[in-house]
This record gives C-alpha cells, sequence and structure tokens, in this order.
C-alpha cells in the first residue's frame, strides 16, 4: 500500500496510526504541502482536491481520510478499531466526525492561507479562528466524552479505535497554537493513554521521515 | 425515529433523503436553534453538545454528525443499500460524500459564516464570496472525480442513488441559491437533475431555489 503523506498533516496522521494500529506495511510518498506539491499535475490526477492523504490499495485510489479509515476496517478487520455493536460503531464514528468535518476542515493549511491572502486576515486573527474551531469543537467532544456511557480509557471501549485516531491528531495541533486543553480532562487523558502506545508514537509529525 | 433538523439544512437532508430512500418513516422536528443557542441548558444541547443539526434518534439511540447517522441507517436498515457491494466502490462513495461534507459544508454552513460577520466584521458580501469559494473548489474537484473512470453511471456511483448522491444534492441545491452556475460541472448536473426525478429528493429538496 502506498500513502501520500505530509508529516504535519493531520489528516494522513489518522492514516498512519490506523495502519500502524493493523500491522500494515506501507510505502510513504511525501507531498511537501507548503512548497505546494499537492497542487502539481501528477498528484491532481489521484486527488483531484490536491488534499492529502491518498490511499492506493492495488487498483483503488482513496481520497478522504475517514473513507480511508473505513476501507481498512472493511479490508483488514483485524485488530477492529469500529466496535463490535451497531450504537458503539455509531458513537465512534460520530466522535472521530466531529473532528474530521467540524474542526480540522476549518483550520487546514488552505483555508488559513485564503483567509490570510483573500480576506485580509492577519496572524492573530487567524490564530484566533484557529483556537475557536479547535476550542468549540474540544467542548462538544469533552461533553459527549463524559455525558454519553462508551467512553472508557480509549474514546470508546478499552481499545483504540476511529475516535482516537482523529483526537490525537488534533491534540497535536491544538498544542502548535498553544490551546489551553485545561477545560477538556477527559480529551487531555485519552489522548496521553494514546500517545504511550507505538501506533500511536510513531505516527506522530516529528517521527516521519520527511519532518523537519 | 426522528430528526431534528432546519427548514434548509443541507446535512439534515442527506438524512432525510437517505430515510426516504429506505422507507422509512422518520418524524421531522424543526428546532428554534436560536432560542436554544439563548438557553444555557436546553433538552436539545444535551443531544446535541454542537448546537447544530441535524440530530436523530432511533429508539434509545441517539446519533449527530450526518454521516455517521447515514453509516448507522445503512447498517440497521440495510434495504436498499446506499452504499456499493465492493470495498473499493464503498471508499469512492465515502470519499465523495466526506468531499462534500468536510471540504464545501463544513467551510460554509451557517455556524461558520455567523462567527465571521460577528467575529471579525467581514461583511456578508465577503461572505459570499467565501462561500462561493469553497463550493466552486469543491464541485470542481467533485466534477474531476465523476467525469474520471468508469464507475460514475446514472448516479454519482453506478446507477443507483448512494451516500453520494445524498450529500451531493443538497449541496448543489444550494450552489443554486447562491446563484452558482452549474454548467462547468456537467456531470454534477447530470447526476443532480437525475437525483430529483426520484421523490425521496424531490420531496426533501422542494422546488428549485430562486
Amino acid at each position: 500500500m502506498k500513502l501520500y503523506t505530509y508529516f504535519r498533516s493531520s489528516a494522513a496522521y489518522r492514516v498512519r496510526i490506523a495502519l500502524n494500529l493493523k500491522g500494515l506495511e506501507r510505502e510513504d510518498v511525501f507531498i511537501h504541502l507548503r512548497q505546494g506539491a499537492q497542487r502539481q499535475t501528477g498528484y491532481l490526477g489521484l486527488n483531484p482536491q490536491g488534499l492529502v492523504p491518498t490511499l492506493v490499495d492495488g487498483d483503488a485510489v482513496i481520497g478522504q481520510s475517514f473513507a480511508i479509515l473505513e476501507y481498512l476496517e472493511e479490508t483488514h478487520p483485524e485488530p477492529p478499531l469500529l466496535p463490535a455493536d451497531r450504537a458503539g460503531r455509531a458513537r465512534a464514528r460520530q466522535l472521530g466526525l466531529i473532528v474530521a468535518c467540524d474542526i480540522h476542515p476549518l483550520n487546514n493549511l488552505r483555508v488559513l492561507q485564503y483567509l490570510g491572502r483573500e480576506l485580509g486576515l492577519d496572524e492573530e486573527a487567524r490564530n484566533r479562528w484557529y483556537r475557536h474551531w479547535v476550542e468549540r469543537g474540544f467542548a462538544a467532544l469533552e461533553t459527549l466524552l463524559t455525558g454519553t456511557p462508551g467512553t472508557e480509557r480509549f474514546c470508546h471501549g478499552e481499545v483504540p479505535g476511529f475516535a482516537d485516531l482523529c483526537l490525537v491528531p488534533q491534540v497535536y495541533n491544538a498544542g502548535r497554537f498553544a490551546i489551553d486543553l485545561s477545560p477538556y480532562p477527559t480529551v487531555r487523558r485519552i489522548n496521553e493513554t494514546c500517545l504511550a502506545l507505538p501506533a500511536f508514537a510513531d505516527a506522530a509529525p516529528e517521527a516521519q521521515p520527511d519532518a523537519e | 425515529m426522528r430528526l431534528f433538523t432546519l427548514p434548509v439544512s443541507s446535512a439534515a437532508r442527506r438524512v432525510e433523503i437517505a430515510c426516504r430512500l429506505k422507507g422509512l418513516d422518520v418524524e421531522r422536528v424543526e428546532i428554534d436553534l436560536a432560542a436554544e443557542k439563548r438557553a444555557v441548558d436546553s433538552a436539545y444541547r444535551r443531544r446535541n453538545p454542537q448546537l447544530k443539526v441535524p440530530s436523530f434518534e432511533d429508539g434509545t439511540l441517539a446519533l449527530t454528525q450526518s454521516l455517521a447517522i447515514l453509516e448507522y441507517l445503512e447498517e440497521a436498515y440495510p434495504e436498499p443499500p446506499l452504499l456499493p457491494a465492493d470495498a473499493a466502490g464503498r471508499a469512492r462513495v465515502r470519499a465523495l460524500s466526506l468531499s462534500v461534507a468536510c471540504e464545501i459544508h463544513a467551510l460554509q454552513n451557517s455556524a461558520v459564516v455567523q462567527h465571521m460577520v460577528s467575529e471579525f466584521g467581514i461583511e456578508t458580501a465577503a461572505g459570499g464570496r467565501w462561500q462561493r469559494h469553497w463550493i466552486t473548489d469543491g464541485l470542481r474537484a467533485i466534477e474531476a472525480r465523476l467525469a474520471d473512470g468508469g464507475a460514475t453511471g446514472r448516479f454519482a456511483h453506478g446507477d443507483r442513488p448512494t451516500f453520494a448522491d445524498c450529500c451531493l444534492a443538497p449541496q448543489v441545491w444550494n450552489a443554486l441559491r447562491y446563484q452558482l452556475s452549474i454548467e462547468p460541472y456537467p456531470t454534477v448536473t447530470g447526476v443532480y437533475e437525475r437525483c430529483l426525478r426520484l421523490a425521496a429528493f424531490a420531496e426533501v429538496l422542494g422546488a428549485p431555489p430562486s
């Protein structure tokens, strides 16, 4: 399997964790987002949106990290990254999608660049924008993690899954923007639990060969 | 089965269309989001701490996040299927759905636009430009994906509607509401028109936006 990745892409980070948890070998192809490699013709042929990650598995070319996670779960079911029961799977996806749909899309590089270039927001304003969506999303996650049944050592149950591998890269990003995590103790605790596992630690941005 | 929604919510419409395609009887509950936001505590806030729509309930199960709800519906009510049978096809459908949900809708839903106005004083006109930018950019990428390769049929994937159509049709409807031309996206347009010929889509989306 070939993964088009960038060390700091939190969507690619999710997929790296999933591949590690499932013990799957991968060949990395590095797409340097800050140098615009994602907008070069060759890559756009694979991923017309110019986003990372893209997973290539035989003839299948898959964009969108959450679609990749579902694909890996279906094609390599062990160890499972979704719970066995339907309600549990729904909850795990819900928690993961809060990060993947309601925090991360608003804060990725192309959006921040557009806010600066087209709308004239200075760095301080862009940082405020960034923090707003993280804080709002983490507040919702904390409420759901503490207020709905299922949270144990990990977001859902005693083994890591979809929700955790979305949460950890988002907490990493929050750290880069010096966001205070004290209002979200459960988020913080689960992040620490995850990072103690090699599958998570080995997927971290600084552990990647393209890290700068 | 209940779906909490707003008069025009593209995320809630995904779920509503899927329920109709599956022939499920779902009660539609419109909430007063402004009143919910003013209330420090409310039943809806407990149901959906993000104070967004949709929220969904089926018996004792309460869920938010439209794509998680679609996956639940597919598992609990598999007929007719809204995902193809093969893993690569399912991945393609999910990626198309996420391209709408994460790369277009997430950037210009009402919470985002309101925040731009209230926090950064970006005028509505600029908000309009922002919305148009992400819709145009997203539809261009989806058109490229749909036009390239044989998996696209009468619908976004094959000849039956899938999650991808449930997500795409309400987004195209929104683009028309903003008076964006969809002519640059002929494959998207064809899929959208075929969706509207099905009662499940036409009844949820209603008359073309004016």
